[in-house]
């Protein structure tokens, strides 16, 4: 019965499973670079059924915030703000929207709860919001060949992962393969919305590079929430 | 690909500096490099903005102006301006009577003026939106909310600029620029692909010989290709497609528009619409007005948009009014 003791948590289970609100510019910077070491080939899976452009509006996009943000210390809130900002201010086009959207609803839902340390709960809720406020601005839905394809089934993983109490941990594993999968499911599908729509059965055989980019940042996400949480001095 | 350029990664800077240094008296800038506003006051009535890609010219700036759109957002070319960008535009021309976003139908356009609103909202601007559909070969007329915005947006906004210069308050410009549109329908045809500058080479394939039936602004896929035909014949074609989509009728009156496409000698359009009124006047259609150049071109592909308004009495009097701007002046 003592292990249930509150020094216990705190030492133990609780306190691995939470990263600190503070802690946010290591995993927004981890967002920036799964971006920028995949500009070449967004920009070339954009380029099959696109204009080719989306791996060159990304770089610009995070790089920029980089720059303006990345020397200083952020809440990971109010860093997914910063970011929205200037893709929403800079990018223009439907990408700006799209992630401005999904990391503003994040922000916003992560500020709502008011807590500095954040779980399993607290990120599958952002990501919840997220989800929602995408909905609210795109018709796309799941099957559409879009980055819905990849942010629905994790925001599904997460959910699941939530309710059967795996551990934050074990449900970020699982969210990366959701996120893979979703982004690969995009390739057999026939674009419906956007500029590929237009192409019909041609569009068929290739990767949505939006839900491509989507993946990069969710693994980025997944994999440095991962390192804080395993760290054992935070 | 020949071009008279610097960087094309600035080619829409460099393309704005021009255009602000040799319209000053029509134009001038704003806070945003971004955002083009009218000379004219805008103080008293409701405020017309409208925004898009880049490589329409004259569209989008070049219908701001007296009588006409108040501000426009420009993005990269072929790419819809930022959020923020539709943002300033309403900030920079709004005097509290509201602002009226007249823009086409385009995911990216669509989702950054949502968000524009939004934010315009919390700074207490009223923002009321008309989204242009008049391109009948985008989709089938059981789903017109999915059609693209084409020329017919430059009817979109003499009727709603009248009207807002003539004092018609939020509700009554949306109203009309809506009725507007809803009594405009277009159709485009390709006879060679567009270059992005900064890409080099065309994105998409017409063959020599061929054109392109339905063809969108951005180069969107047409409804058919087919070998190359005589002006007669391609007018019949484009008036076969939006004559029965309305359908405009024996006894109507119409404001036609026929823009090249941007590579297209303006000779050319003189020809094709010499035929398009052959077609009209057989059918009993009058052409009250006509507009023949290059109003919404697509960079530098060649072909040609029809774009046909059916009038009544109240957008009669709209199409009318005198207006002044780079891409249309009337007195």
């Amino acid at each position: 019965m003592q292990v249930c003791g509150p020094d216990a948590v705190l030492k133990g289970k609780l306190r691995m499973e939470t990263f600190r609100n503070s802690q946010g510019k290591y995993i927004l910077l981890a967002m920036v670079k799964g971006i920028q070491d995949n500009k070449e080939y967004l920009g070339d899976v954009d380029g099959l059924i696109g204009d080719g452009d989306h791996g060159m509006n990304m770089n610009k996009g995070f790089s920029l915030f980089e720059k303006q943000f990345g020397d200083q210390e952020m809440l990971f809130s109010e860093g997914l703000g910063d970011l929205a900002m200037i893709l929403m201010n800079e990018i223009g086009g439907s990408m700006g929207p799209i992630y401005g959207t999904i990391f503003t609803e994040m922000q916003e839902y992560l500020e709502k709860t008011g807590s500095e340390s954040i779980g399993i709960v607290e990120f599958t809720g952002a990501l919840k919001a997220a989800l929602a406020g995408l909905y609210t601005i795109v018709d796309a839905r799941p099957g559409d060949k879009t980055l819905v394809d990849c942010l629905s089934p994790v925001v599904r993983s997460m959910e699941i992962s939530a309710e059967k109490g795996e551990s934050f941990t074990e449900a970020l594993t699982q969210m990366k393969v959701s996120a893979l999968c979703g982004r690969d499911s995009t390739k057999d599908l026939i674009a419906k919305h956007g500029r590929s729509s237009r192409l019909g059965e041609r569009s068929r055989g290739v990767l949505d590079a939006g839900a491509c980019s989507c993946c990069i940042i969710l693994t980025a996400m997944a994999d440095s929430i991962s390192a804080l949480l395993t760290q054992e001095d935070v | 690909m020949q071009r008279i350029m610097n960087d094309p990664d600035s080619i829409v800077d460099e393309m704005l500096e021009g255009f602000l240094k040799s319209h000053g008296d029509i134009v001038k800038r704003t806070e945003n490099s971004r955002v083009v506003r009218t000379s004219c006051s805008t103080d008293g009535r409701v405020a017309i903005v409208t925004g898009g890609g880049s490589g329409h010219k004259p569209a989008f700036v070049g219908y701001c102006g007296e009588g006409l759109c108040d501000a426009a957002a420009v993005g990269e070319i072929c790419t819809s301006p930022a959020a923020k960008a539709f943002l300033d535009a309403f900030t920079a021309v709004d005097s509290g009577y509201g602002v009226a976003c007249l823009y086409g139908n385009y995911s990216g356009d669509n989702m950054n003026v949502k968000m524009a609103v939004k934010m315009a909202r919390k700074l207490g601007i009223t923002v009321k939106t008309v989204i242009a559909n008049d391109d009948v070969a985008s989709a089938p007329e059981t789903e017109r909310e999915k059609r693209r915005g084409v020329a017919g947006e430059i009817f979109m906004w003499k009727c709603g600029g009248a009207a807002a210069s003539m004092g018609a308050d939020l509700d009554e410009v949306i109203r009309i620029a809506q009725k507007a549109i809803d009594s405009t329908r277009s159709v485009g045809i390709g006879l060679s692909p567009c270059t992005l500058p900064a890409v080099g080479h065309p994105n998409f394939v017409i063959e020599s010989g061929t054109m392109e039936v339905g063809i969108g602004h951005h180069g969107e896929p047409g409804i058919a290709v087919c070998p190359l035909e005589d002006a007669r014949s391609i007018a019949k074609r484009m008036c076969d497609i939006v004559l029965p989509d309305l359908p405009f009728a024996s006894g109507d009156e119409v404001a036609v528009l026929i823009s090249g496409l941007g590579a297209t000698p303006v000779m050319e359009l003189y020809v094709l619409f010499n035929e398009i009124e052959n077609i009209l006047v057989g059918k009993s259609i009058r052409i009250h007005r006509s507009y023949v150049g290059n109003y919404f071109t697509s960079l530098d592909m060649m072909g040609a948009s029809l774009t046909v308004m059916k009038l009544d009495d109240e957008l009669r009097k709209l199409i009318d009014m005198p207006c002044r701007s780079v891409g249309l002046t009337q007195c």
